[in-house]
């Protein structure tokens, strides 16, 4: 395989993996006007849930589970489900802004847990050499790739019929009508409050649900890859591709995500090594106006919701 | 221990003068400001700014570390950071506003605290600075506590900006209407208050303080583009402690956060204290989400 396509395949796993967070994200902001602004926070948790259930046995650490990869997977998803539990019951019957501030900082705690509990995550160094499932099975890293990339590819379709399927049931129905009008829900006999905590459990199990993949793809976790501007990355992937619509959360994820690494690609190439620190500000800066300007110039996205009106009304 | 108190109180103090602006504009503007933690880190490196244009004409006045060029600057970048703060509003949150959701906004905020952040550590760098190279001694108060002379000045500050703001609420004619808007925004329109101009200095006195509290933290510690995201949850703990909308309530979540902060660390390796604003948030949250003195606008829908 050239370099190229193999670099195209690194790039579409981690892109696809960041599209089941998005969907995540988009069933809670896009379907039911939740704000999660701590999706690294949940996405870690599934990350270092699996990273310690499927580890092997090591002296100065916790865990040492060696379990079956999908099992450690499903592990790290639970975990990220009772994190989402603790916040939703404490904050979804109060005012929206405070699951936001909630959110924003169980993200905050889960990085120092992963910084600072070393015995259980490793610290700084974080956890290396965890199995990649069925890696052995595979001659070369290429062609284990191109598996891993059917994996999570596999996995993204389903996530995505999934989520149509449930989203068009009566249960999603309920989802638009909690966003929109909360007294008219309620008035119908539906519980806005219980909805609420559905949807924002499951939308933060996805979100564990990629970190389980992407501990299966790198084959180790650190600190430095769950830094707060993940979660405005894929706020980003979501708000440009369109809320309120999968398709739309996976598109969003593949460009943005493609935005954010020809960015660097362009800071690494162009800017003098001195100034290289602030290129990656830049980048920043980019992911930051093109939540802004997209909120304010087309709050719709590239793909958007498609409008929902009652059969009876047309 | 005692120095862990006093530790608290200072951090405390420059958390409740961050906490009085966001209770303040969460009250009055009804939207949780994520950006309002990046006006503090703003203030501060305004003036250093300033303090680089200005140079330093005088000398310190003993015992602190600074002198008349720093007070010149703490206003300069008060007035600096009132036109940002203003100018996000007019640019970003004025638009969202018109917009039904209004969780938007609250998103809208969370975009520009990311953008407002990169753009100072673009024009500033990542490096830790400071106002003075000056070293200062901190002077032995009484056995086991030692506390700087710009400790002092900060809080003093404080009591006098709290004072201030209690006696411009209670007795003016624009603090009485910024109270009325906070409590009940028809009312207050019906009753002839002009709400845009009310909306101009709820921005304008919160993001002054936000100033205020910025050249105080890097006075008594440093100035890093991190100061903001560092605060975003003390003061949005401190704020619903306290009470949304409530400035009194403010203050008191304010030095409950810092005290808890800095007297966490003699039972918890300090790597965790960040998260002792969380804690105490969910706590408020479980138990009593309307704070200890119920705001203006409850936590109850």
């Amino acid at each position: 395989m050239s370099g190229f396509a193999a670099y195209l395949v690194f790039f579409l796993i981690v892109a696809l993996t960041y599209s089941i967070v998005t969907m995540g994200l988009n069933l809670q902001w896009g379907y039911t006007g939740l704000f999660n602004a701590g999706v690294v926070g949940f996405f870690a948790i599934g990350a270092y849930g699996t990273a310690v259930l499927v580890g092997p046995d090591r002296a100065q650490l916790i865990g040492g589970f060696a379990l079956p990869f999908p099992v450690a997977v499903v592990g790290g998803m639970a975990l990220a489900a009772l994190a989402a539990l603790v916040v939703g019951l404490a904050t979804l019957k109060l005012r929206e802004e405070y699951l936001a501030i909630a959110t924003f900082g169980i993200a905050i705690s889960i990085q120092l847990v992963a910084l600072n509990f070393e015995a259980l995550t490793g610290g700084v160094n974080g956890l290396v050499g965890l199995p990649r499932p069925l890696f052995t099975a595979f001659g070369s890293p290429g062609a284990y790739n191109l598996f891993y990339l059917a994996v999570v590819a596999s996995v993204a379709l389903l996530v995505y019929v999934a989520l149509e399927v449930a989203v068009r049931s009566p249960w999603g129905r309920v989802l638009k009508a909690v966003r929109e009008d909360e007294t008219a829900a309620r008035s119908l006999g539906k519980n806005p409050a219980a909805i609420r905590l559905q949807v924002f459990v499951l939308g933060c199990t996805l979100m564990g649900l990629a970190g389980g993949l992407y501990v299966g793809f790198i084959g180790y976790v650190s600190p430095l890859d769950f830094l707060p501007i993940l979660t405005f990355q894929i706020w980003a992937m979501l708000i440009v591709g369109g809320s309120g619509n999968n398709l739309g959360a996976i598109v969003g994820a593949v460009g943005v995500w493609a935005l954010w690494t020809m960015s660097g690609l362009g800071v690494s190439r162009l800017l003098p090594v001195a100034y290289q620190s602030q290129g990656g500000a830049i980048q920043v800066i980019i992911i930051g106006l093109l939540i802004v300007l997209t909120l304010l110039f087309r709050p719709r996205g590239l793909i958007g919701e498609a409008e929902a009106v009652s059969r009876h009304a047309r | 221990m005692l120095q862990a108190l006093a530790d608290g109180i200072l951090s405390g103090s420059i958390i409740a003068l961050g906490a009085i602006g966001l209770t303040l504009t969460m009250g009055i503007l009804r939207f949780a400001n994520f950006a309002h933690a990046e006006l503090v880190t703003w203030g501060a490196y305004m003036a250093l700014a300033v303090l680089a244009v200005t140079g330093t004409f005088m000398g310190p006045i003993a015992p602190l570390s600074f002198g008349i060029p720093l007070i010149l600057a703490i206003v300069v970048a008060a007035a600096l950071t009132s036109l940002l703060a203003l100018a996000i509003d007019w640019l970003v949150y004025r638009p969202l506003r018109r917009q039904t959701n209004h969780l938007t906004l609250v998103f809208g905020s969370f975009g520009i605290s990311l953008l407002v952040r990169m753009v100072i550590l673009l024009i500033f760098g990542g490096a830790a600075q400071y106002y003075s190279t000056a070293l200062q001694i901190a002077i032995p108060v009484a056995p086991g506590l030692r506390i700087m002379p710009d400790q002092l000045f900060t809080l003093a500050v404080t009591v006098v900006i709290v004072v201030a703001l209690h006696f411009f609420l209670q007795k003016t004619r624009l603090g009485l209407a910024m109270r009325a808007l906070a409590e009940n925004p028809e009312l207050a329109r019906v009753n002839g208050i002009d709400t845009r101009a009310v909306v101009r200095w709820t921005w304008v006195i919160g993001a002054s303080l936000a100033a205020v509290a910025g050249v105080l933290y890097g006075l008594t510690i440093q100035l890093r583009p991190e100061i903001g995201f560092h605060l975003i949850l003390p003061l949005f703990a401190a704020v619903i402690l306290g009470g949304v909308g409530n400035v009194f309530g403010a203050v008191i979540g304010g030095l409950v956060i810092g005290l808890a902060e800095s007297l966490a660390v003699l039972v918890v390796p300090s790597g965790y204290k960040m998260a002792v604003p969380f804690l105490i948030l969910l706590a408020v949250l479980y138990l009593r989400p309307t704070g200890i003195f119920a705001g203006t606008v409850g936590g109850v829908k």
